[in-house]
């Protein structure tokens, strides 16, 4: 029988698809199922993030955090305030780290939850999911409770957070604790040894902890691939420095390995709000510099000076010292920096951010070439993509 | 920290424009011809050991003679320090492309042609980025407005999302209270009443 000539097959993967974590496109050429090129096109939901902070006081331009990695709002708050705070030359008091670091690791298991469960779906479980958006749910609740929204909070504020925690709210986050396990048991109980998902993920686009590097890759992306390197614990910030956690890695750097990193990783972050509960030290949350920290609401009843701090602080803001810094937090995905140059005026000259996401959906093509299409879309599961930080 | 930048000072003087560790991070400047020989240095030196470029951003200032900075951020797993490398250029220069020495090179310096309009040399692929299909300028530059020049909507007699200059139903109004108490001008941004009463006043 004479061999028919075979043309490749050039696909559109997305804008709308659902397994494309958004809006992302991706032209694919196809050798019958075999991936051959993938050239992503992202951008679809740029927003020009950087150009309006520019435009914006220093103040002004932190909610724009919350709305890069929506699925995490918090780490990236933490990312700038960190790096305001680093030109201002302050540093929180002990009960805001405390707060912060509490609430950073809150936001690691949100994002976390979504992404394990997520990329279950990708590959074709369903009940996670389900059971997932409950504990989300929960956590969500905690967010809401102490900058009363949901999702944008713009809790983290340079100098400390916006307001304590209301009383009880740490005997909550407990009892959140206590019953967290039992999800991720069943959850893995569903997952870990599942036929059909460990025939979708182990082996599956196998990334070298040298390959790893040389993209760019962080987070549970590196760690997945057995580079022990985590920022909370070779660059501390905030009281990271204070607790005892792991740095769970992977062995053979497949979409397996990081799935089951993230499990391990959501299991030391309870570990770690367990113990910022137990050591949280009384105390103001907010730095007491008049200059920088709006006053109380209760003393601007009584003081006309707090009055009139606070009104420079929200017409003017405050002025940060010439100078440039990269300041990068052990966000959820992977390391998350801002790159912040201040002109010695109340807005940011310019403020890079550095999302983790987008180094790792660069290396799409690379990871899936010689894969069927099919495992592409475990491989971008696995990636933990979100629009909103890769577009900015 | 300061070993670091004198080690480095050793080995590539020549091409090292300047170098200081500010806010405990070092930044070095090269000559731009020479960034691939500095970047490469500082991969394969063991006391660099810088293997992973974290990022590639611009930064624009008008009033410089060569506007353009392109900053290097890169991170040593093994040494745990970050260096920061810049270069210099304006709008016609280019600079030449790492993305031979990090792989992760690629789209970052995608990201500064699209938003800064800063070419790269040798780039296996320069193409926008962020941008939308056929966008025209730069839109991180300083002189590029907030408000951008075109608009889209969709239009309902023609089926399709069509183009148009923008049109702002409000004056854009740039609140720059750098004081409030000294720097506002006495026009506040909006006030039309202003006007009304200047008018006022000549009749």
């Amino acid at each position: 029988m004479a061999e028919a000539h075979i043309k490749n097959y050039t696909i559109n993967f997305g804008p709308q698809h659902p397994a494309a974590h958004g809006v992302l496109r991706m032209v694919m050429e196809l050798d019958g199922e075999i991936v051959d090129r993938i050239d992503s096109h992202i951008g679809l939901l740029h927003r020009g993030t950087e150009k309006l902070i520019e435009y914006k006081t220093y103040l002004q331009a932190m909610p724009y955090f919350d709305r890069l990695d929506y699925v995490a709002p918090m780490s990236q708050e933490h990312a700038y305030c960190l790096a305001v705070e680093k030109l201002l030359g302050i540093a929180p008091p002990p009960r805001g780290q405390y707060v912060r670091v509490l609430f950073a690791e809150i936001s690691r298991v949100l994002n976390h939850l979504l992404n394990i469960t997520a990329f279950a779906m990708d590959v074709g479980a369903m009940t996670p999911m389900l059971w997932g958006f409950e504990q989300r749910e929960k956590l969500m609740e905690f967010y809401e409770g102490v900058s009363g929204a949901r999702l944008h909070a713009a809790y983290f504020r340079p100098g400390g957070v916006h307001q304590d925690l209301p009383a009880g709210m740490l005997d909550e986050i407990s009892a959140w604790c206590d019953q967290f396990p039992k999800f991720v048991d069943d959850m893995r109980h569903l997952l870990d040894g599942n036929r059909i998902f460990k025939q979708r993920t182990v082996d599956v686009g196998i990334v070298s902890a040298k390959d790893a590097i040389d993209w760019g890759f962080t987070g549970p992306m590196l760690r997945g691939s057995g580079v022990a390197w985590d920022l909370r614990r070779s660059q501390p910030y905030d009281v990271y420095d204070q607790f005892d956690f792991d740095v769970p890695i992977g062995k053979n750097g497949d979409c397996y390995d990081r799935y089951v990193c993230r499990v391990e990783e959501m299991a030391q972050s309870l570990k770690i709000i367990r113990q910022c509960i137990a050591a949280m030290p009384d105390g103001p949350v907010l730095a007491e510099d008049a200059k920088i920290a709006p006053p109380r609401r209760g003393d601007m009843k009584q003081s006309m000076e707090a009055l009139i701090h606070h009104f420079k602080l929200y017409t003017e803001g405050f002025h940060v010292p010439p100078g440039e810094t990269y300041t990068a937090v052990e966000a959820p995905k992977g390391e998350f920096g801002v790159y912040l140059v201040s002109d010695g005026t109340n807005k940011p000259y310019r403020c890079k951010i550095r999302a983790p996401g987008f180094a790792h959906l660069q290396a799409m093509e690379f990871c899936s070439k010689g894969h069927m299409l099919a495992d592409s879309v475990a491989i971008l599961g696995s990636m933990d993509i979100v629009f909103g930080e890769v577009d900015r | 920290m300061q070993n670091l930048s004198e080690h480095i000072a050793e080995s590539i003087g020549d091409i090292l424009v300047s170098r200081e560790v500010q806010l405990n991070e070092l930044v070095l400047t090269v000559r731009r011809d020479a960034i691939v020989r500095a970047l490469t240095f500082l991969r394969d030196d063991s006391t660099a050991d810088c293997k992973m470029l974290v990022d590639v951003c611009g930064v624009d200032y008008p009033s410089r003679e060569e506007r353009f900075e392109v900053v290097y951020n890169l991170l040593s797993l093994r040494q745990n320090h970050r260096v920061r490398v810049k270069v210099t250029t304006d709008e016609d220069t280019p600079v030449p492309s790492v993305a031979e020495v990090f792989s992760s090179a690629n789209w970052f310096e995608r990201e500064v042609w699209d938003l800064y309009g800063v070419f790269f040399a040798d780039h296996p692929d320069l193409r926008r980025i962020l941008t939308d299909y056929g966008f025209e300028g730069h839109p991180l530059r300083k002189d590029f407005p907030m408000t951008g020049h075109v608009e889209v909507r969709y239009d309902d007699e023609e089926k399709r999302v069509v183009y148009e200059p923008v049109r702002l139903p409000q004056e854009f109004r740039s609140f720059d209270f750098l004081s409030p108490w000294e720097g506002t001008p006495r026009e506040l941004p909006g006030d039309e009443k202003v006007e009304d009463k200047s008018a006022e006043k000549t009749d």
